[in-house]
């Protein structure tokens, strides 16, 4: 179990990272949302123990992480900067990888640097973004590490390299299970692997659940305006649009079949919600809602 | 494949219990193993567990300990019974709200429906 206890990060007055508590049973994939500059990096750099927050702890199975080598062995952080130098040679990171992480499988990296079309004698400072980026998942899937832990590991990669990178990570999932966390601002095409969603707004945990339990919650309702605002009466608006005497709401939660289909007769007509649209609502700024009047 | 309407585990076992009613899957027939479900399907294994734990305990499968999950077997005689009494409140009630819509009567749906006997 890791667990983040009451951890704030603090830059001056500014809070990235307000008194989170958050609990993350081992051997799952996390996929962890949330806007620009809702605090994703400064909480993933916390967890990694990158980073000493302002306040609170990080355990990893009841031991406090932060200056814990036998921790930090196991603890795999990939970010956008990689931590690399730009000199050194793809092979030279590879050897320094292999003496730093214990679960270091060489033959499976050198397979994802074919994979991705990358030499072992390319230098750091010569890569593309999207390169960088796939050499990062390289270090990232090959270090075996026990905590992985990826930063935005797409950026920069092409639809058919994110599709590799995605496909590797489930695969080298399945054959060594450990606990990875990924965040990212491309939900729908990676939430079939997430088990979990953490959703970060503000530097608060908007929502932590099983992805899954977010699919088919939210519904959008449309119809004429004054049957659509007495249907929504009772729950919770998460957005709104009208056009003339047409009005539109999008409504959270799961709805009852026999209220749908008393909806339908009523002349309303009813819309699922796709994963990225309700991540969107949940973190848009709440709005004065008129509908439950 | 899977879509955002409903929780893919419930997407999941509906698949094979279509797959049971169709007779793809036979009674006894092994079913794949999650991590073999998640690989194909390129989900998370956990999902892939979920459904396949749904389906033991409608006693659509059963658990081989060591070997694997199969299809139970009175799954596809019950699926049908079920399927069965859900086929008027699923299928023609939504039908006749459809016909009264467009204006056909309960007449004409009778006389289409002999003329196809």
């Amino acid at each position: 179990m890791i667990e983040l206890r009451g951890v704030t990060v603090r830059y001056g007055s500014t809070v990235a990272v307000d008194n989170v508590d958050l609990e993350l049973p081992t051997g799952a994939i996390y996929g962890l949302l949330g806007r620009n500059g809702s605090g994703k990096t400064s909480l993933l750099s916390v967890l990694a123990s990158y980073r000493k927050p302002s306040a609170g702890t990080v355990l990893i199975d009841g031991e406090a992480a932060f200056e814990n080598p036998r921790l930090m062995r196991q603890t795999s952080f990939i970010r956008d900067t990689l931590d690399l130098s730009g000199s050194d040679r793809i092979s030279t990171v590879f050897a320094v990888a292999r003496w730093l992480r214990p679960g270091w499988d060489a033959e499976y990296a050198g397979k994802l640097l074919d994979l991705f079309e990358l030499h072992p004698r390319e230098r750091v400072g010569g890569l593309s973004r999207g390169e960088r980026s796939m050499l990062g998942a390289t270090l990232g899937l090959a270090g075996r590490a026990p905590l992985t832990i990826l930063d935005e590991s797409y950026l920069g990669m092409d639809a058919v390299a994110r599709t590799l990178f995605y496909r590797e990570l489930l695969d080298d999932y399945l054959a060594h299970p450990r606990t990875i966390v990924l965040s990212t601002h491309l939900i729908e095409e990676v939430a079939e692997l997430f088990e979990r969603v953490i959703i970060m707004d503000r530097g608060r945990i908007l929502l932590h659940d099983e992805t899954d339990a977010l699919r088919g919650r939210g519904v959008t309702v449309t119809g004429p305006a004054d049957l659509v605002t007495a249907f929504a009466a009772g729950h919770t608006v998460l957005g709104e649009h009208s056009l003339g005497t047409v009005r539109a709401l999008t409504l959270d939660g799961r709805l009852d079949p026999d209220e749908i289909a008393r909806g339908e007769r009523d002349g309303l007509s009813f819309g699922p919600l796709g994963l990225q649209e309700l991540f969107v609502h949940l973190t848009s700024q709440p709005r004065p809602l008129e509908a439950s009047r | 494949m899977f879509h955002d309407r409903s929780p893919i585990y419930l997407q999941i076992a509906d698949g094979i219990k279509n797959d049971v009613l169709s007779g793809a899957l036979k009674e006894d027939d092994q079913v794949m193993s999650t991590n073999q479900y998640a690989a194909f399907y390129r989900i998370n294994p956990a999902t892939a567990a979920k459904g396949f734990a749904q389906l033991v305990d409608e006693g659509v499968l059963y658990k081989r300990r060591g070997i694997g999950m199969f299809v139970s077997p009175d799954a596809p005689a019950k699926l049908r019974a079920e399927r069965r009494q859900r086929f008027f409140a699923e299928v023609v009630d939504p039908m006749l709200e459809e016909a009264k819509r467009v204006g056909i009567g309960v007449d004409d749906i009778t006389h289409y429906l002999g003329s196809r006997r």
